[in-house]
């Protein structure tokens, strides 16, 4: 079919550069634009929905109608989250009953640039439940892909390149997840980490590498590919991991 | 009208530059493979000939403080050496003096109407004067550009000649501005008439303009002082400055000064690096070597 790149912890290590320099910009476009941006990603998609089935039916060995499942199902994922974008912030966030004369909120604010280790199942829907969660918030993601069919998720940066999303906001690593876990958990320019499916061992050399620098660690088990497409598997608290709570007291003015 | 400026100075012959030969030779120093401990034991040399510098209109007596704080101590964890020099402006000397009494640190202060260099040869005598008064162990001055590419090179001379007299014991670095010098022969021209004219290092450019320090630039520069040294024996510091702000790509001048002019030339007495953000890169990968972890920026102090 193809050969594929095998990401080096350099190619990571760019990538994290790449992603730093993006974060901040993208965190500080307003929230309804993050939720345009995304909600675009679903149109492109979209208009590219024939290409996505037959090559989920071609290389991941999918049947037609599972194929069209999955694709639309990440069209739709992307609106909902698209959806979350301007709405997250109240649910999550608060207005604190305080004893003096002050108002106290509570917000939301992304924590910074995530690598994730994606599924190895439903190669584009698994892709996309991840992805859209994190930045959604204004995070920048890595995302680090080992499956059978990992040019979906090449063809998936083309979507995200035409979708109006600043470059930086999500990079694509193709590669072994055992060669990178070390260095994705040591990095200390990496707020946090999303392991789906984590063996026990990438458990553990994550916890261990991340404990330095206190790294935030995410972890899930992967799904099959029927799961990714229930609503169970798209979540406003799936948002929840990767944001950091501020808390500001402000005096009541007379 | 002034009358037209006489000068006993002819310029000299100076060697035609091969611009192809140059950066083919530039480029190819560049592909050195530096790892582990030589890579190491490169960076430290790098931190300690660094020229920390702040060169900005907002610059205020506070920051000039920090700076100082960060030149003395890069590296509050662990002990990495200190850099070569801190340089700012004429006003921020004094600032600059207090901060770094009882260290080695080197004050570096540019003078002569940096960057433009634009003004009367008198005043420009007279602001050196003045710098090296309030304690600059080091001058940056400016080669008058107007001058030179008029052709006025007795002029360039004589007025390189008078800074120099007026910097007395400082060291005197002139700065040729290659970015528009416009050719390397010119930036060959240049570099011999400042080290004819007594300048003790050649420096790049002002930071000011782009394209500040380059490969190419740099390796004529060091030619000439190569063919200097072995006409009349006297050694010329080299200062790239401008534009160099990863650890990599000061390596690889390393490589260039060493391949050049030979181990002699890899001191801080004779080879700096004007930069400001360069300092933080090299902390990030000196820790990168120390711990095998990637490390964040977010880590050190600005600067």
């Amino acid at each position: 079919m193809a050969n594929i790149c095998r990401a080096s912890r350099k190619d990571f290590r760019d990538a994290v550069v790449a992603a730093r320099d993006a974060q901040e910009g993208w965190a500080g476009r307003s929230a309804f634009n993050r939720g345009q941006i995304l909600y675009r990603m679903g149109e492109m998609l979209e208009s590219r929905r024939p290409a996505f089935v037959s090559e989920l039916a071609d290389v991941a060995g999918y049947d037609r109608d599972e194929a069209e499942a999955e694709v639309d199902a990440a069209i739709d994922r992307l609106v909902w989250y698209a959806g979350w974008s301007d709405k997250f912030a109240q649910v999550f966030g608060s207005v604190n009953p305080v004893a003096s004369s002050h108002f106290d909120f509570t917000v939301p604010e992304p924590t910074g640039v995530v690598a994730a280790f994606t599924p190895r199942q439903a190669p584009l829907l698994g892709l996309v439940s991840c992805m859209a969660p994190i930045i959604v918030s204004g995070n920048a993601a890595i995302l680090i892909v080992e499956n059978d069919a990992p040019t979906l998720a090449l063809d998936l940066a083309e979507v995200l390149e035409t979708s109006d999303l600043p470059g930086g906001v999500v990079n694509i690593l193709t590669g072994q997840r055992e060669e990178l876990r070390g260095h994705v958990g040591g990095h200390r320019d990496v707020d946090a980490v999303l392991s789906v499916g984590a063996s026990t061992e990438e458990r553990t050399v994550l916890e261990e590498e991340g404990a330095e620098s206190v790294t935030r660690m995410e972890f899930r088990p992967d799904r099959s590919p029927a799961e990714w497409r229930s609503e169970e598997s798209a979540s406003p608290y799936w948002i929840a991991p990767f944001v950091e709570f501020k808390t500001t007291w402000h005096p009541v003015g007379r | 009208m002034q009358p037209p400026f006489q000068s006993e100075y002819r310029p000299p012959k100076v060697p035609t530059v091969d611009a192809v030969a140059a950066r083919e030779r530039a480029q190819r120093l560049s592909t050195r493979s530096i790892k582990t401990e030589a890579k190491v034991q490169g960076l430290k040399m790098l931190v300690g000939m660094l020229d920390l510098t702040t060169l900005e209109g907002a610059d205020t007596p506070g920051k000039v403080r920090s700076l100082c704080q960060k030149a003395r101590t890069p590296d509050s964890d662990h002990d990495s050496p200190s850099v070569g020099a801190v340089c700012v402006y004429p006003p921020m000397v004094p600032v600059a003096r207090k901060q770094l009494r009882g260290t080695d640190i080197a004050i570096a202060s540019v003078a002569s109407y940096f960057p433009s260099g634009q003004a009367a040869i008198d005043e420009r005598v007279e602001e050196v004067e003045r710098v090296r008064e309030a304690g600059a162990d080091e001058i940056d001055v400016v080669m008058n550009r107007n001058a030179f590419l008029s052709g006025r090179y007795g002029q360039v001379h004589d007025e390189i000649s008078a800074l120099a007299e007026a910097s007395g014991e400082a060291h005197l670095k002139v700065i040729l501005e290659t970015g528009e010098l416009e050719t390397y022969d010119a930036v060959r021209l240049a570099s011999q008439i400042a080290i004819d004219a007594g300048a003790d290092f050649i420096k790049t450019s002002t930071g000011k303009i782009t394209p500040a320090a380059t490969m190419p630039v740099t390796l004529v520069m060091l030619e000439a002082i190569r063919d200097h040294y072995l006409d009349t024996g006297e050694a010329i510091g080299m200062k790239p400055a401008g534009g160099i702000r990863k650890a990599k790509r000061a390596l690889r001048y390393l490589v260039m000064v060493k391949e050049t002019l030979g181990d002699a030339w890899l001191t801080p007495d004779r080879f700096r690096i004007g930069a400001s953000s360069l300092l933080n890169d090299l902390l990030l990968q000196l820790e990168k070597e120390r711990t095998g972890r990637y490390h964040s920026k977010r880590y050190l102090s600005l600067g």
